[in-house]
């Protein structure tokens, strides 16, 4: 009856800097999904566990401390071996541009950078999912 | 027991469309499990409380939380954020957590939550906690869906005697007067004795402190002395189908709001409702 989008909103890793999360989180609430904030300082497991306990449409990270290849290959790990490597995962945050390919080949599907306009996130999280 | 996995796409399809969920849930078999609301203010340390009962009831039971959240009645959005409070759980006891938004649901649950429950419960979870904030006017639907409510209650959050008067303190089988930490929360638990007494109520009340974990062994076992009696009596048999009556008028509204929410439409269906009334009325005249 209803369809929703079913978004999950995580932070992994160190960094405790969560106004980014946040603010893209509440931009796709006003977008009308249902979105699943996590909460700061999440292992790749934690994060795997909730989007599949949650069976989430699609997934976003945040990420600011430079660990995002690391982290990122570990989440596209577990996520195959609890059967949702389905579900995209976008990325967010302070990430080189030389890492923005690699991250692309793990199956990242995007790398948004700082100054990207909300609406455009909104608009390529609904892409994402189609 | 079906895997996690499993049971997590199950409950997508029991949230998007309620007739089919009736559908889904009747192939799996009918099974004894409690369900344990727990509601109050916002910020009154429900999410952590839940936390750290569900863990404790984990060590023998399969357990499984639901925790609702308000849709937007504007944007038709939700921001879902109690697991950040529910770490320990999933963690240690691996316990089943699902968020769900209210979806403008009249009473502050999920349309979809009678038969998310009763899901859980027929694929082996043996206690469900429904965590979900009081909002609206009738936020009672919890004492419909819940075989035992505990009303989570904090200092500061505006639940002072006018709250007594409003209707969500009637809805208590337990009151956990939470935040034991702060002064005013000796005041509160006075307050609300005081006001029991008076109405004649006869109820549990626990002051406690969710975070440190103060007086929580306490609340378990009030919870489960409830849980007990239920089981020992024919309650438990009676909440079931009395919840399964609301299961299908909650249907009912939402099938109504989504398919009828012209002016028209809804025009129409009064009118024949009150037509065929008339009609009855004027046959037993004769």
């Amino acid at each position: 009856m209803e369809n929703k989008l079913k978004v999950l909103v995580a932070k992994p890793g160190l960094d405790g800097h969560d106004r980014g999360a946040k603010i893209v989180a509440m931009a796709l609430r006003d977008a009308g999904m249902e979105v699943i904030y996590t909460g700061l300082r999440q292992s790749p497991e934690e994060i795997v566990k909730a989007a599949s306990q949650e069976n989430v449409d699609i997934i976003g990270l945040s990420i600011l401390s430079g660990a995002h290849l690391k982290l990122c290959e570990r989440i596209q790990k577990l996520m195959k071996e609890s059967d949702i490597e389905d579900k995209p995962v976008l990325i967010g945050g302070i990430i080189p541009a030389k890492d923005v390919e690699k991250l692309k080949e793990m199956g990242i599907q995007e790398v948004f950078g700082p100054g990207v306009p909300l609406k455009e996130i909104v608009e390529k999280v609904k892409e994402a999912v189609k | 027991m079906i895997s996690e996995r499993e049971v997590a796409k199950t409950l997508s399809l029991i949230e998007k469309d309620p007739l089919k969920a009736k559908e889904i849930v009747s192939k799996y078999p009918e099974r004894d499990y409690f369900v344990v609301g727990i509601t109050g203010s916002p910020g009154s340390g429900k999410s952590t409380m839940t936390d750290k009962l569900a863990e404790m009831f984990a060590i023998e039971k399969d357990v499984a939380i639901i925790a609702v959240d308000p849709t937007s009645a504007f944007t038709g959005g939700a921001f879902l954020g109690d697991r950040i409070r529910m770490r320990r759980s999933v963690k240690r006891y691996n316990i089943f957590i699902r968020s769900m938004a209210s979806r403008g649901a009249v009473g502050g649950l999920s349309p979809g939550i009678y038969d998310a429950v009763e899901f859980l419960g027929r694929a082996g979870y043996d206690i469900i906690f429904v965590e979900t904030v009081g909002v609206g006017q009738s936020e009672t639907d919890i004492v419909n869906l819940a075989d035992l409510v505990l009303l989570v209650l904090a200092p500061g959050t505006g639940d002072d005697v006018q709250m007594l008067k409003a209707g969500i303190m009637e809805i208590g089988d337990i009151y956990v007067v939470n935040k034991k930490d702060l002064d005013e929360s000796q005041k509160l638990l006075a307050n609300i004795k005081a006001t029991l007494k008076l109405g004649g109520i006869e109820r549990d009340i626990i002051s406690t402190n969710s975070i440190t974990g103060e007086n929580i062994d306490q609340l378990r076992d009030i919870v489960q002395g409830h849980l007990t009696v239920l089981s020992q009596t024919e309650k438990l048999e009676e909440n079931r189908k009395d919840r399964y009556k609301f299961n299908l008028l909650n249907t009912l509204f939402s099938i109504l709001r989504t398919r009828y929410s012209k002016t028209e439409d809804l025009e129409k269906i009064i009118s024949l409702y009150t037509n065929e009334e008339g009609e009855n009325n004027e046959s037993k005249e004769n």
